[in-house]
């Protein structure tokens, strides 16, 4: 439990670097430090292959087509301090808003049954069982999903300016 | 007790890869030397030459990490200083860490307590080490980016894109492996190739799966952005491609994560395709050889022929990579991304499917 | 050992403390003479050009980035599915090429456009 309290207190430490920190670069590695502990908090709930997954997929490829992107358009550091737009603002009130109201949930809410997870919860057997023999529908649709983002990516790639 | 032993087993999986990390240094430059009919490194002496002879191969182990580590630290005035200094930091962290999940041994027996020796038993090792070897591109990328010059950027861009594109022909040869032997831990497959086919041969992995072995093992030095591969540090195009601008030890710590990724490749292909530290015919009690001849040998020293072996075989395939090297020049980038993107991943979908085929149409195929 | 994340965290904890330790080395031991040269970057001997931020890359590494990330979502499928391969039997093997060809669809495309050819 106290794990998890300092992985999470990390987690939002770093998540707030993601969006405060001025050089799009330096967000961009504190979004893989993010990841990377949302990968132990899997490790903590005893959901290893998860954890790697998230390790492999998104610590270890997306952050990188992240940097590249910055890097390709070359986007500079912000050279403004943050400042609020009217946008900003509704969606800062709204945020506000959430915030209160999972307090109050916090307060309110008392923790019903906790199940004890099954043996074996969370390993990869169990995990590729649930995924191939029941839901193998959305795994099949994810492929078309897959390649729709591939021939979008060759489009806009090779649309001449 | 339990943290001591697991202290202990984190820092003998350490040391081994510092060990072979600097051993390989030596390797490659005696080896190279070798290769090109030279001497080699041969001048190794303490105090300015006060000794009459060299010190051969000991002088040279310490001699050329303790002169990095004496070098300047020279930061370039433009760079960022933070990131420059994560860069190397960020190469050499994960890869230092694969080998806490490799088995180096099978059990050590003192007394009542039995040791598995792999300093973290996970059941996913597998996936660990992929996941931390793709973490490895993060230290290529901002090293030639905060670096803040010409060289080192191109060196970082052109390194990190070949990275990536090796690392999807790497999980494709894996997978199979995988498929072979129906589970992720490194320790469990190891220990599956315990067995003998037909009772003569050892069952190692590269008698189930010899394809995998070639398409990991191109796509494994591929990662580790040696020649053939080197086109990220292409010396006579970027001068020293993303880790132009360092020097000292931080500069060291780039050349220590390739001799670790070498030494990785040469661990995982021990280990899924050549039995890892399984000794063929040697089991717990002694030696079972075909033909019902046994011969009982004490447990530690089985333990002991175990790592022995392990580390013979860790090296064999250090030289072959270091052999490769020496042996056949760079290629061409666009060659080099056909190679990953139209060969590799081609085959070794290829690899999957007719080993699932095979899986399937055969079982018992299988060692599982 | 009961959690053998602990001696991961063991792990990582050590490695991270030697490498720290080895970097700073040289700036412990070395010598610390900076020049106004010397902290140029190296463009090999010419005057730098100056700073690349502002310097521009070609699009096609954002493309490999892209299928790079496409095809590692496939391969990281497939190692859940090769550890229970046997359990699903041909019904495994029928769904994971299902999902593989419609890929394989996506790989045909972009090999023939000429998305993987380098000039």
């Amino acid at each position: 439990m106290i794990a998890f309290y300092f992985v999470a207190l990390l987690m939002i430490a770093s998540a707030l670097t993601v969006i405060l920190h001025r050089n799009p670069i330096y967000s961009a590695l504190a979004l893989v430090n993010t990841l990377f502990l949302i990968a132990v908090s899997f490790v903590l709930l005893d959901a290893e292959l998860i954890a790697m997954l998230q390790v492999i997929v998104y610590a270890g490829a997306i952050v990188i087509l992240f940097l590249f992107v910055i890097m390709l358009l070359n986007v500079e550091a912000e050279k403004h301090a943050f400042r609020l737009s009217r946008a900003g603002t509704a969606g800062l009130a709204l945020a506000l808003l959430l915030a209160v109201e999972l307090g109050v949930l916090v307060v309110v809410w008392e923790p019903a049954r906790v199940e004890t997870p099954p043996a074996g919860f969370g390993s990869t057997e169990l995990l590729a069982e649930h995924l191939f023999a029941r839901s193998f529908l959305p795994f099949e649709l994810t492929s078309v999903l897959l390649l729709v983002a591939v021939v979008g990516a060759v489009v806009m790639a090779r649309r001449k300016a | 007790m339990e943290l001591l032993i697991a202290f202990v087993k984190a820092l003998v999986a350490l040391l081994i890869i510092l060990q072979v990390t600097v051993l390989l240094l030596w390797i490659e430059r005696k080896g190279s030397a070798l290769i090109q009919d030279r001497v080699g490194a041969n001048r190794a002496n303490i105090f300015g030459g006060l000794l009459p002879f060299n010190l051969g191969i000991v002088n040279t182990l310490m001699a050329d990490p303790l002169k990095l580590f004496h070098k300047e630290d020279i930061v370039p005035k433009d760079a960022d200083r933070f990131l420059h200094w994560l860069a190397p930091f960020a190469a050499v962290l994960p890869l230092f860490v694969t080998f806490a999940v490799v088995p180096f041994g099978d059990v050590l027996v003192i007394g009542d307590t039995v040791i598995n020796l792999q300093a973290a038993e996970l059941e996913v090792g597998l996936l660990f080490i992929l996941g931390m070897v793709s973490l490895g591109v993060y230290g290529v990328i901002i090293g030639g980016w905060a670096s803040n010059s010409r060289y080192a950027f191109l060196g970082g861009v052109r390194g990190s894109a070949q990275m990536i594109s090796y690392e999807i022909g790497l999980g494709l040869a894996l997978v199979s492996v995988v498929l072979t032997y129906g589970t992720l831990d490194l320790q469990a497959i190891a220990r599956a190739q315990g067995e003998l086919m037909w009772g003569v041969i050892p069952a190692w992995g590269v008698f189930y799966q010899p394809l995998a072995l070639v398409l990991f093992f191109i796509a494994g030095m591929a990662e580790s952005k040696r020649a053939p591969f080197d086109l990220p540090e292409a010396e006579s195009e970027l001068v020293a491609g993303f880790y132009t601008e360092y020097s000292g030890s931080k500069q060291s710590m780039f050349m220590m994560s390739d001799f670790i990724e070498i030494a990785i490749v040469a661990a995982l292909v021990t280990t899924l395709f050549f039995g890892g530290w399984q000794v063929p015919y040697l089991y717990r009690d002694g030696f079972h050889l075909p033909g019902g001849l046994f011969l009982a040998v004490p447990s530690l020293l089985v333990t002991l022929l175990q790592v022995l072996a392990f580390l013979v075989k860790l090296f064999i395939f250090c030289w072959l990579q270091i052999l490769v090297r020496w042996t056949f020049p760079r290629m061409r980038y666009d060659h080099l991304m056909m190679l990953g993107w139209k060969r590799l991943l081609p085959l070794g979908l290829a690899n999957v499917a007719v080993s699932a085929v095979l899986v399937l149409a055969l079982e018992g195929w299988t060692v599982a | 050992m009961t959690n053998p994340y602990i001696a991961l965290l063991i792990s990582f904890v050590l490695c991270a403390l030697v490498a720290a330790i080895m970097m700073s080395a040289s700036w412990i031991l070395g010598p610390k003479r900076a020049s106004k040269a010397k902290l140029e970057i190296f463009e090999t001997g010419n005057p730098p050009l100056g700073s690349i931020r502002g310097i521009r890359f070609p699009v096609k590494f954002y493309l490999v980035a892209i299928l790079f990330v496409v095809f590692d979502v496939e391969v990281v499928f497939m190692y859940p599915w090769a550890v229970v391969f046997r359990r699903l039997g041909w019904m495994g093997l029928a769904e994971m090429g299902a999902f593989v060809a419609v890929l394989g669809v996506g790989l045909a495309y972009v090999w023939r456009v000429g998305a993987l050819e380098w000039e």
